[in-house]
């Protein structure tokens, strides 16, 4: 008996009861579908967490003033933290090899102004090489000018949206804006860049960090971003830059962490829960296993004088036991290929509501799925077409 | 063609053993035309069974086509049952959900045979049997007649040597049953040995022998052309049960 002759005796016998063939297979598909949309929900966070952070750049040190221990605790409670200043920044930076770039950072919150218009925006204090660090781009003119650190100057770059709603219509390269009391000129304009952990980078003004730290009135830095060369090279550097700081500092004070680190702790956290989430739903599988137990223990019970009739014709026990296995298998596989298409049509809808999640569902969930779903059919299968081979075939033509 | 030697058949009913077939020996020739007659529950469909190798004797010896059935393993009693026999049975026993050709296919089906040869040699068999018309009718759109002249197509359709029918006019009317025992005597004509299980006389009797059962045991040995001595010994086996 070839392979297409079995499956299509079983896809007849499956036909001749529509209503309970496809019940059983609706369980696999809604079992597949879970699989499917649930695996995909958490590749999607995950891939968000990623993309997140890897528009901040790769290969990244972050430092911060103040340890992560104390920094969160109450006022009075552990030291204060020496400030992390701009000599600081370039003395780890003289004295670590290993550095690419560095990018000194600021932050805090002023009103930028033009004429009429006015605009509350986050000030950025940046350098130069922060063009590089942070991944940015401009739309126009040019960036912060390459000068020492600790030299101002009466320079600003603004953001997208800032742009648009101060200048409508007008070039704002070479205007002056009001910056809180100070005036500054315009040199270039950002990119779109949209959210960058957590600051709309197209609502941003940006201007050199030691005029910013004047602004401001700050005497340490928000941040120091830090550009190690090679990926290899991360764990050294991070532990060269902690040891200039805490020599400077005489304590340690601040807190080095590599970006990657970060990024990779988040990423496996959600990949775990992403095998979770799809290990729950193929304990649904398992419950459409059993449907499909179900409805072919009655396929043979039903038939239990066709299968005295086919022992009478001369079909093998094998024959007979690959003839219901192959309907538990095809209707099995059926469901698996409909919960495909559903889940399917489910990530895409999640997708299209929720354009920034970008939900896909892995392809090991999918090939998992339709392997699962092929296999449920076989292992629950195999109970109800053995006992269709153990019928003795003169009581299964008497329809005992 | 097939040598019965001592067969017994007990089957057991909670405490109470029933011996459905006591020390039967018998001897049929190929081409042979046999009658079994006898009273309900006398055995004849467990000798049946028996000669299909559907049932195995628990006692005796079993030989067919000069082989001894009680050596053959599974496989091989599948085998014979495809290729050595056909079976027709009171009850039809068609698939309701394949067609009328599509039931005559199924032995091919199970053997291997490939799809266009098998197309064919239904087509021809329902022909034999004055069916192509109804090839593409499922057996609920078929009359009984029509039924059993399907399961006699499909019974056939591997040119088996030896025909068992179990009461196969049974269930049919007189023009029906006709029809059937015409079809079953013209196909013993072509050289199949045909067993047939039967009540009614007017089958019987054109069976070159008869065989009478009584509880399990060849009571009487006779032929077609004298009926009427089997018909006799099987009233007197009746009234017997009757009175207990
Ligand atoms: N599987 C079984 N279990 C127990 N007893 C059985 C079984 N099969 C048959 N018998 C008994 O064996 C005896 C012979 O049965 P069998 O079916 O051969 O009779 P029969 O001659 O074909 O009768 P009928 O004319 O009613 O078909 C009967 O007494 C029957 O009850
Ligand atoms: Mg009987």
């Amino acid at each position: 008996m070839s392979a297409r002759d079995l499956l299509l005796f079983a896809a007849r016998a499956l036909r001749g009861h529509r209503l309970r063939s496809g019940l059983s297979l609706l369980g696999v598909a809604i079992g597949v579908a879970a699989v499917i949309a649930l695996t995909a929900l958490g590749e999607g966070a995950r891939r968000y967490v990623v993309s997140q952070f890897s528009q901040i750049g790769t290969n990244l040190l972050i430092v911060l003033p103040g340890r992560t221990e104390t920094s969160g605790g109450m006022p009075g409670f552990g030291g204060v933290p020496n400030d992390l200043t701009l000599a600081d920044a370039e003395a780890v930076v003289r004295a670590v090899p290993e550095i690419d770039r560095a990018a000194p950072l600021v932050m805090g919150s002023e009103t930028v102004a033009w004429g009429e218009r006015q605009r509350q925006v986050a000030l950025v204090g940046g350098t130069h090489e922060m063009l590089e660090v942070r991944r940015l781009a401009l739309a126009r003119g040019r960036f912060l000018p390459e000068t020492p650190w600790d030299r101002g100057a009466a320079v600003a770059v603004l953001g997208q949206t800032l742009a648009r709603e101060l200048f409508p219509g007008t070039d704002p390269v070479g205007e002056v804006v009001r910056i809180g009391d100070w005036r500054m000129r315009v040199v270039g304009v950002l990119a779109p860049r949209g959210m960058q952990l957590g600051i709309d980078m197209d609502d941003v003004a940006v201007v050199p960090v030691a005029t910013a730290m004047k602004m401001l009135n700050r005497r340490s830095l928000f941040r120091l971003l830090l550009q190690v060369r090679g990926h290899a090279d991360i764990d050294r550097a991070r532990e060269q830059v902690r040891r200039v700081l805490v020599e400077r500092h005489g304590e340690e004070d601040v807190t080095v962490i590599a970006q990657d680190a970060v990024l990779s702790a988040f990423s496996s956290i959600l990949g775990a829960l992403t095998m979770a989430l799809g290990g729950i739903a193929a304990i649904s599988l398992a419950v459409a296993g059993v449907g499909i137990m179900n409805v072919m223990l009655v396929a043979v019970s039903e038939r239990t004088r066709e299968i005295g009739l086919l022992l009478a014709l001369g079909a093998g026990r094998r024959q007979i036991l690959a003839a219901f296995l192959a309907e538990a298998i095809l209707l099995s596989t059926a469901g698996g290929l409909l919960g495909l298409a559903a889940g399917w049509g489910a990530v895409r809808g999640l997708v299209a509501l929720f354009p920034a999640l970008p939900a896909a569902p892995p392809a090991w969930a999918v090939a998992a799925a339709l392997a699962l779903s092929v296999a449920v059919g076989a292992l629950f299968g195999v109970l109800p077409a053995r006992r269709a081979t153990r019928l003795d075939p003169v009581a299964a033509l008497a329809g005992r | 063609m097939i040598r019965l030697e001592g067969i017994s058949r007990t089957f057991r009913v909670g405490a109470e053993p029933v011996h459905a077939l006591v020390q039967v020996s018998e001897e049929i020739a190929a081409g042979e035309h046999l009658a079994i007659m006898g009273p309900s529950g006398s055995g004849k469909s467990t000798l049946l069974h028996i000669l299909g190798c559907l049932d195995r004797p628990d006692e005796g010896r079993y030989e067919l086509l000069g082989r001894d059935v009680a050596r053959l393993d599974e496989t091989e009693l599948s085998l014979v049952r495809r290729h050595t026999i056909g079976f027709v049975f009171q009850f039809f026993h068609l698939v309701p959900r394949l067609t009328a050709i599509e039931n005559v296919e199924l032995p091919m089906l199970f053997a291997g045979v490939e799809p266009e040869e098998r197309r064919e040699r239904a087509r021809r068999r329902l022909d034999a049997v004055g069916l192509s018309p109804r090839a593409d009718h499922r057996p609920d759109q078929l009359s009984g007649g029509e039924r059993q002249r399907v399961a006699l197509a499909r019974a056939t359709v591997l040119d088996p040597k030896l025909l068992l029918a179990d009461e196969p006019t049974g269930n049919l009317d007189t023009h029906s049953g006709r029809q059937v025992l015409a079809l079953l005597e013209e196909m013993n004509a072509a050289g199949l040995t045909l067993v047939v299980v039967t009540h009614d006389p007017a089958v019987a009797r054109r069976a070159r022998r008869i065989l009478v059962l009584q509880d399990g045991r060849i009571v009487h040995r006779g032929s077609g052309e004298r009926i009427g001595d089997a018909l006799a010994v099987l009233q007197a086996a009746e009234d017997e049960e009757r009175a207990g």
